[in-house]
């Protein structure tokens, strides 16, 4: 059977829930938020360090405390919720199906959809790490799940591949569970996760960094005994002469994480290479008429108060859409990236005259020290923003003057000078 | 001696150069505000952090409850501070900001859960 | 041990898929029958670790036991596999050519494949391989193409096989590695690290140990060396790529690196041929891949390496009398000798058991048959591949199919379950992989890894340390940091 909704949200992690609790907010009577999970919340029961909501709720919180400021408001707000229901799929008019216990498979009809089911980690296979294959060699998002919610030690000593943030919280959550993690490599001349956290998870446990370095050969034939270490060249190619052997009996990889669209590309969603996450205009829609995104599924977010901003504003043009205020697009502009930007957010700019100023997210290719980022439309700079340093690992942004667009076409890029 | 650091007393995360010797601050470049300059000074002559860990959790519906130090603990407290955690026990049902602990190992701050819990009987 | 009886008539002596299809075509008879194995589930060597492939026979020397068990077993395959419940396709396969010379090995190919009595072989031009199979590259300038070649899952194969001979009432003995075999007077005392067994009659499937099984009667008159060949598994995005089974000519070293799309969709390149450094020795090299890598980009050219979601090695039992042994051993009655079943290996087996278990029967005087065998298996259609409206009934029969626990693969709690609680049933994460899915896509486990070693834990009745990825020693979990 088929139900109808004003607004169908997929996923009940941040981005889920700060669009609900906004879109609810705004007026909107029957939306339907569904999540795979038990619980509301998403991965942010998991992540239950400090350091969420300084920009949304102006004080450090833990992430199950992020999470339940929102659920309360769920809750009060009267929002309806289905747990442990999976979207099977999704259709390009806006049809949703669904399966569960309680009702097995159901369709819901929705007027406009907000994906938001965030993202997935990098497995092993994609850095066809060489060697065995033994127990004892976790994304490092299981492991958090592992240690975190159910209680249980991964291992005894570990080697951590990738700098990413979840790799480095998890360097320190170990340590203070009494394990020995002897490195955290990374193959990139840079850490990829926020300085803050190579502080206080790296240097405040003596825990080296090797930057350059990579994990070339697995060893172990039914539990990891032990890792080769490489340092690797500017084209990160391993360096003859530079193995190390690591003993260790758990391997963490924390190498990235894509967005998970599988759902969306069903829909015929049109995917940036570069973000694989949805193409979106600057109200988050995607290419399917009605659909946005919004969170890690559009792009990988540094900050999970990011993710709940941009949910918001996915929200928002949801709201417009329904109530038939949405803009009038007029001119379609494309958003490409120049020199030493790795991607924008967004990556069309459908230009309206009710925008004033028109705001897009990047990410630098490198650590880029006192550059201007600059938007060119037509050959000739309309904008120009300096940055002291731009560092991958970190999301930025510019607002451009909207009146200032012209022709089909922008480019960001980051200059030295 | 010279370091760098990110200021991470407001989001908008200065990125400062700190000389100093021994636990002197002799220069700070960098930051915006007088809050970068006592954070810099903070984390040269006596760091403080959250602790975030789990304690055990007597017949709830998860066996652990995310806790934290409900205020930052100086840092050389962390491991006298996880050896309390370790050894402790909640019954469920429990309460976001529920008191765990209290001041363990005079750190100055008490353990609180940072979800809440319902209450299983039996499996 | 599972189930002990004192005397067994036959003991099988390894649960790959060869082992494993004796143990099902020897369930037939009225018979004490057990299947020992030092794993701790079925396909854990070769039989889980090849091209799954059923070749159209047409390369073994024609005379040979290779060539004789290809070419029946291949045309057995489609019906076991029904009967079993086992995934197959008959894709077809192409041998390419890049010029003259292989050109020349392919019309021999043929010639020896008429000879043979091979069926649908045909040579065509690159251009007809290519509208065929359009990735092919534009230097193939020849194919020879063998219509009853297709794709298999061979670990499916071999513990579907191992399950229909339990349901028949064969032992199977996990964990149980044979150290001695002494002769008695009706037979064998058999000493494994888990105690003696007495049999009547020893069939020797111990695949790349096989020798040294053979060894422990005093009749170790063949070795076998362990060639190791490594391949990359490609995500399902990737897969039908090519429909065929896609050969480069072969040379001494194999056949040589293949490009194909697996039974479950995966596209799959490799193997390459390398002396193992040993007989466990499974490991996979940078070098390696990246020859297999190269090699098969002279077939296609446009296979995306970022889509690699793992890589893995098998070892090929090489022997050295250039065939399968296929006997009863000459100085030991009653030692059934099925070893060096390398490549066509798969292809041959369910023909391999079929004859075996009609000799073994004859060793032993005769066997009749048991009144009430079962040779099919109740089939079960993965959640996955229903309709709307069966999986709609799926979850009104059994709410546990309303619970997914692998999302890239689309398993149900329910299938994860009926994984672990059927005959021979999984035992391991990694049992429950090959039999549902779970675990085997774009993420591999990462999502469902935690939940399915929970449910191994509380269907098994042990703790989550103890819940185990492979065999022994390859725990996942080290303990617990509270309690």
């Amino acid at each position: 059977m088929t139900e109808k909704r004003s607004i169908v949200i997929i996923g009940a992690g941040p981005a889920g829930l700060a669009a609900a609790v906004r879109a609810r907010k705004s007026g909107i009577k029957d939306i339907l938020l569904l999540e795979r999970d038990y619980q509301l919340g998403g991965i942010l029961k998991q992540c239950i360090h400090n350091g969420f909501g300084l920009h949304v709720f102006k004080e450090e919180l833990t992430g199950p405390e992020f999470a339940l400021r929102y659920i309360r408001k769920i809750h009060e707000l009267g929002i309806e919720y289905k747990l442990g229901t999976m979207v099977i799929s999704i259709d390009e008019n806006k049809n949703i199906t669904t399966v569960n216990e309680q009702d097995g498979l159901r369709i819901y009809k929705a007027e406009a959809i907000i994906l938001a089911m965030g993202c997935r980690e990098r497995p092993r296979g994609a850095l066809r790490i060489p060697g065995t294959n033994p127990s004892g060699i976790f994304s490092a998002g299981t492991a958090q799940r592992f240690v975190n919610i159910e209680g249980m030690k991964p291992g005894k000593t570990a080697v951590i591949l990738g700098s990413g943030d979840i790799g480095l919280i998890m360097a320190r959550r170990m340590t203070l569970e009494g394990m020995k993690v002897k490195a955290v490599c990374e193959i990139m001349p840079h850490p990829g996760g926020l300085t803050r956290n190579i502080v206080q998870c790296l240097e405040d446990f003596d825990i080296p960094l090797k930057l350059s370095h990579t994990v070339t050969q697995i060893h172990g034939k039914t539990r990891l005994e032990g890792v080769t270490v490489t340092k690797v060249d500017e084209n990160y190619k391993p360096i003859e002469g530079t193995d190390q052997f690591i003993k260790c009996d758990t391997l963490l990889l924390s190498v990235g994480l894509i967005p998970e669209n599988e759902l969306s590309e069903e829909a015929g969603v049109l995917l940036d290479p570069s973000t694989k996450g949805a193409v979106v205009n600057q109200y988050l829609e995607t290419s399917v008429d009605g659909i946005y995104a919004c969170g890690n599924v559009l792009h990988v977010h540094d900050l999970v108060d990011y993710v709940a901003l941009e949910a918001e504003r996915a929200a928002d043009s949801a709201v417009k859409r329904i109530k038939g205020t949405n803009p009038q697009k007029r001119k379609r502009m494309t958003v490409t990236t120049g020199e030493g930007i790795r991607y924008t957010v967004p990556q069309i700019i459908d230009r309206d005259e009710k925008d004033k100023k028109i705001k897009i997210y990047f990410r630098s290719k490198a650590i880029l020290k006192t550059v201007r980022v600059n938007a060119v439309c037509k050959g000739k700079t309309i904008y120009s923003r300096k940055f002291k340093q731009l560092v991958p690992a970190e999301m930025e942004y510019i607002r451009i003057p909207s009146e200032k667009l012209k022709g089909r076409n922008i480019i960001i890029e980051a200059v030295k000078k | 001696m010279k370091r760098e650091m990110v200021c991470i007393r407001c989001p908008k995360g200065c990125r400062m150069t700190v000389e100093y010797e021994g636990t002197k601050v002799l220069n700070v470049k960098g930051n915006s505000c007088s809050k970068g300059l006592a954070y810099a000074i903070d984390e040269i002559t006596k760091p403080v952090r959250i602790v975030t860990s789990t304690v055990k959790v007597i017949n709830g519906e998860l066996p652990v409850v995310p806790v934290k130090t409900d205020k930052a603990i100086r840092r050389n407290l962390i491991f006298d501070v996880m050896e309390k955690i370790i050894e402790a026990e909640v019954v469920a049902p429990i309460k976001e900001g529920q008191v765990i602990l209290e001041n363990p190992a005079d750190c100055g701050a008490d353990v609180v859960a940072t979800l809440e819990l319902r209450k299983v009987t039996n499996d | 041990m599972d189930k002990i009886k004192d005397n067994y008539d036959i003991m099988v002596i390894g649960a790959g898929v060869v082992g494993g299809l004796i143990a099902r075509s020897l369930s037939f008879f009225n018979a004490a029958i057990c299947i020992v194995d030092r794993h701790i589930d079925a396909a854990m060597g070769a039989s889980g670790a090849n091209s799954g492939i059923v070749h159209g026979g047409y390369d073994a020397k024609s005379g040979s036991l290779k060539a004789k068990f290809n070419i029946l077993g291949t045309a057995m395959m489609e019906e076991t596999c029904r009967k079993l419940g086992v995934p197959y396709k008959n894709t077809g396969s192409f041998v390419i050519a890049f010029g003259p010379d292989d050109e020349l090995e392919l019309a021999r190919l043929y010639e020896n494949g008429i000879k043979g009595g091979i069926k649908g072989l045909e040579l065509i031009s690159g251009e007809e391989a290519r509208k065929l199979e359009p990735a092919l590259n534009e230097t193939v300038t020849k194919a020879l193409w063998s219509k009853t070649a297709g794709v298999v899952s061979p670990y499916k194969l071999n513990i579907s096989a191992v399950e229909n001979a339990v349901i028949n009432g064969v032992d199977y003995l996990r964990e149980t590695t044979v150290t001695e075999i002494q002769r008695t007077e009706n037979g064998f005392n058999v000493i494994t690290d888990k105690g003696a067994l007495n049999t009547k009659v020893i069939v020797n499937c111990a695949g790349i140990y096989a020798d040294e099984i053979a060894g422990m009667v005093n009749d170790g008159f063949f070795s076998l060396t362990p060639r190791k060949g490594e391949y990359l598994l490609i995500d399902r995005s990737e897969g039908g790529l090519v429909k065929r089974v896609i050969f480069q000519t072969p040379s001494e070293k194999g056949k040589g690196v293949l490009v194909m799309t697996t039974v479950d969709g995966n596209l799959l390149i490799g193997p390459d041929a390398n002396i193992a450094a040993s007989k466990e020795d499974i490991s996979t090299h940078a070098d390696s891949l990246d020859f297999v890598y190269k090699t098969a980009l002279k077939s296609c050219s446009n296979l995306h390496l970022d889509k690699v979601i793992t890589s893995f090695a098998g070892l090929r039992a090489t022997p050295d009398t250039g065939d399968f042994i296929i006997g009863e051993s000459r100085k030991v009655p009653g030692f059934y000798n099925v070893a060096g079943i390398e490549s066509p290996g798969l292809s041959s087996a369910p023909a391999i058991a079929e004859f075996v278990a009609n000799e073994i029967s004859e060793i032993l005087g005769g066997l009749p048959y048991k009144e009430n065998y079962i040779e099919v298996l109740e089939s079960h259609e993965f959640f996955r591949d229903m309709t709307m409206d069966e999986k709609e009934r799926a979850i009104k029969e059994n709410p546990e199919h309303g619970r997914l626990v692998c999302r890239c693969e689309s398993v149900t709690e329910a299938e994860v379950l009926e994984s672990i609680r059927r005959p021979a049933g999984a035992r391991t994460v990694d049992g429950v992989k090959r039999r549902t899915r779970a675990g085997m896509g774009r993420c591999q486990g990462g999502f469902c890894m935690p939940t399915v070693v929970e449910i191994l834990s509380k269907e098994l009745k042990i703790e989550k340390e103890e819940v185990l990825k492979g065999d022994r020693g390859s725990y996942i979990l080290a303990g617990r940091n509270r309690g």
